[in-house]
């Protein structure tokens, strides 16, 4: 380490961190430090939100449950030089090892940066692109849950009476679109008159805005609504207060509308999380780039509502299953542009489990079906 | 538009402004009222911001333990009043200028509000009813976007009641004449820092009060991203609204209509720069400040004791 500057912090870290050596050489107490792995969690938004950060802290709750194991969590933490600071004190002052700094916006620069400064923690983080010429102890890991929203598509597909769908949808970023894409075929497999209305609010967390966006779709003869926003909890409670039906995100959301509630793409960290701190506490070497989907384990499906018709749950758990042998492609080409443009062209397709595909991690297209356009 | 329920077709945004005019418009009518009792008294207070995210916050966490909406729109204005009560006294220490605690308070009462709302970002909450005026009509769609809370219907009468108080009541007139001269109220006897405190206590009981509505009516959840900014624009809209109540209102329902014209022309497909539609609301104070701005003279209206005017 060729640091020049010495922060006050380091400092007061390094004498406590001596303090307490030789402290705990003199005294019994000594804690048993090679025998607990510590292991911190950074949220962007509340741990409890109904959505993404609560799906995170599901899979920190697995975590927390295996033996010598401890966790630690600091949650609203922002996307700026904030989570810099909570991972240095997480290292420095808690000597935790492994870190999970979930939020997208983490990654650069503030983790690149840290990531050579500490080059024996290791870096897990959720939805980066991980490339070859970055720090080997960073690891980047997301999950395909745009076949979650397929499989919401064909729920909704068979439930919609009016055949209008809508989309609640943040920014149009690649992976909102991968899932307003997803969706919209899957209805579309059921219904081929199908239609899904995008609105995107412009921002990850606007709840007056997502209230007002669910409105006017159900304004416009909606009967189905699903969304991509960090706290789906206002857009599944317009909806089932309006009467209309709706697909969740992140996390189940049944509890908010038990009746209203159709199914719901689901992240399943619980399974990955701890088989990661697992490999991590065995030394066993941590992919730098993982990706998957139902096959994977990564992702799961809200259980049906008591909405769902016999013939949609059997449609639907045939494709899960298709998807989890890993038999089912969902861009599978020819499919056409909501201009009219060939996007994905005859007998190409876009393969989930390869994951270096531009053209899916890429995705800069709304499908034909979709009511909605791009900024240009 | 075919079938029973079927959609509006372009109907649906001059519907969804109004339906979002008066959806969106509560917070702003009750916070830039309360702002206007407070201006009109001489001060600003900047913290009304933080006021509304404690009043969302305190309002659902009581709605939720005592199972009354009404009791939770009570206590968010108790905490309005407390959050206006140490305004008004920090305020009335000698050399203390209003805008700076004003936005002291703001970052105090939204980081107070996350730290105490927290466990209740989950549970549900019971929600204030709501009047249907839509009996009449045939279409869902319609009856949606005329159903009106009570709240609202309680900030509309507070209009008349307030321009007319400030009018033609004794309060009135001492709250103006503190507005516009304290060393006047003073040769006439009336002890102007305890009116500016009340006045400032009355700003933060209807700031609080609106904050109840977002998290209790619309959206109708408490998290930490409700109130996104609008108890500041609220503010603003004072200046805005020349310190008239009457004028407040008009300019609340305004914005709360370009808050919801971005969302309804998506909705029947305007997609061209749906960045700057969602921004309507800023653009239009804009445009209105512009036209209405004149090197000639002052800010109308503008009590002379305020900060900003002196």
């Amino acid at each position: 380490m060729t640091e020049q500057t010495i922060s006050r912090r380091r400092v007061l870290g390094g004498v406590a961190l001596g303090a307490g050596a030789a402290l705990g050489a003199t005294l019994p107490l000594r804690p048993a430090f090679a025998a607990t792995t510590i292991v911190g969690f950074i949220y962007v938004g509340p741990h409890d939100d109904f959505g993404y950060n609560q799906a995170h802290a599901q899979g920190a709750a697995a975590v927390k449950k295996m033996a010598s194991v401890k966790v630690l969590e600091e949650e609203n933490v922002p996307e700026d030089v904030a989570v810099t600071k909570t991972m240095e004190s997480m290292i420095e002052q808690d000597a935790a090892s492994l870190l999970f700094p979930t939020s997208f916006g983490y990654f650069n620069p503030y983790i690149l940066r840290e990531a050579p400064k500490f080059p024996k923690v290791r870096f897990e983080h959720c939805g980066g692109l991980w490339t070859p010429k970055d720090p080997k102890n960073i690891g980047s890991y997301f999950g395909y849950i745009f076949e979650a929203q397929h499989v919401n598509g064909i729920v909704a597909g068979f439930t919609s009476k009016s055949g209008k769908l809508g989309f609640v949808a943040a920014k149009p970023i690649p992976q909102v679109l991968q899932n307003i894409n997803a969706f919209t075929l899957g209805a579309r497999l059921i219904n081929p008159k199908a239609t899904t209305r995008v609105i995107f609010t412009g921002d990850w967390s606007m709840p007056v805005k997502e209230a007002e966006a669910a409105n006017s779709l159900i304004d416009q003869g909606v009967d189905v609504v699903t969304m991509h926003v960090d706290s789906p909890k206002v857009v599944v409670q317009t909806a089932a207060k309006r009467g209309a039906s709706v697909c969740g995100y992140h996390c189940s959301q049944a509890a908010l509308a038990p009746e209203a509630y159709l199914t719901g793409a689901e992240w399943n960290w619980t399974d990955l999380y701890p088989k990661f701190v697992t490999m991590w506490m065995k030394g066993e070497p941590l992919p730098n780039f993982y990706r998957g989907g139902f096959k994977e384990g990564l992702i799961k499906q809200s259980p049906y509502g008591p909405r769902v018709s016999e013939a949609a749950r059997k449609k639907a758990d045939a494709v899960k299953a298709a998807l989890t042998a890993g038999k089912y492609v969902i861009f599978k080409g020819p499919i056409h542009d909501n201009t009219g443009k060939i996007v994905v062209a005859s007998g190409q397709e876009l393969i989930q489990s390869n994951a270096t595909d531009a053209k899916l991690e890429e995705m800069n297209f709304l499908v034909n079906g979709v009511l909605g356009a791009l900024p240009s | 538009m075919t079938g029973v329920g079927g959609g509006l077709g372009l109907w649906i945004v001059p519907l969804a402004v109004l339906g979002g005019a008066v959806r969106v418009s509560t917070p702003f009518l009750f916070v830039s009222l309360g702002e206007c009792i407070t201006e009109r008294g001489g001060r600003i207070n900047l913290g009304l911001e933080g006021t509304l995210v404690m009043g969302a916050m305190s309002g659902y966490a009581v709605s939720y333990l005592s199972g009354s909406p009404w009791l939770g729109v009570l206590a968010a204005g108790i905490v309005g009043i407390f959050m206006g009560l140490l305004h008004g006294a920090i305020c009335s220490l000698q050399r203390v200028n209003d805008i700076a605690v004003g936005i002291a308070l703001m970052l105090f009462g939204v980081g107070l509000a996350d730290y105490l709302g927290k466990p209740f970002i989950q549970p549900a909450a019971p929600q204030l009813p709501a009047i249907n005026f839509g009996w009449w009509a045939s279409s869902p769609d319609v009856q949606h976007a005329l159903k009106i809370n009570e709240l609202f219907l309680v900030g509309v009468a507070l209009v008349p009641l307030l321009v007319w108080a400030f009018r033609a009541t004794r309060w009135g007139l001492i709250l103006r004449i503190v507005g516009e001269s304290a060393d006047a109220a003073r040769a006439l006897g009336y002890p102007v820092i305890p009116v500016r405190i009340i006045a400032t206590c009355c700003g933060g009981f209807l700031a609080g009060v609106g904050g109840s509505f977002l998290s209790l009516y619309y959206p109708g959840a408490w998290s930490e991203r409700i109130s996104s900014g609008q108890g500041i624009t609220a503010v603003a809209l004072v200046i805005f609204a020349r310190w008239n109540p009457q004028l407040c209102f008009y300019a609340a329902l305004l914005f709360g209509g370009a808050g919801a014209l971005g969302p309804s022309l998506q909705a029947v497909g305007v997609h061209g720069g749906y960045y700057l539609l969602n921004a309507a609301p800023y653009i239009l104070t804009l445009l209105i400040m512009i036209v209405t701005c004149s090197p000639k003279r002052a800010l109308v209206g503008a009590p002379a004791e305020l900060s900003i005017t002196k």
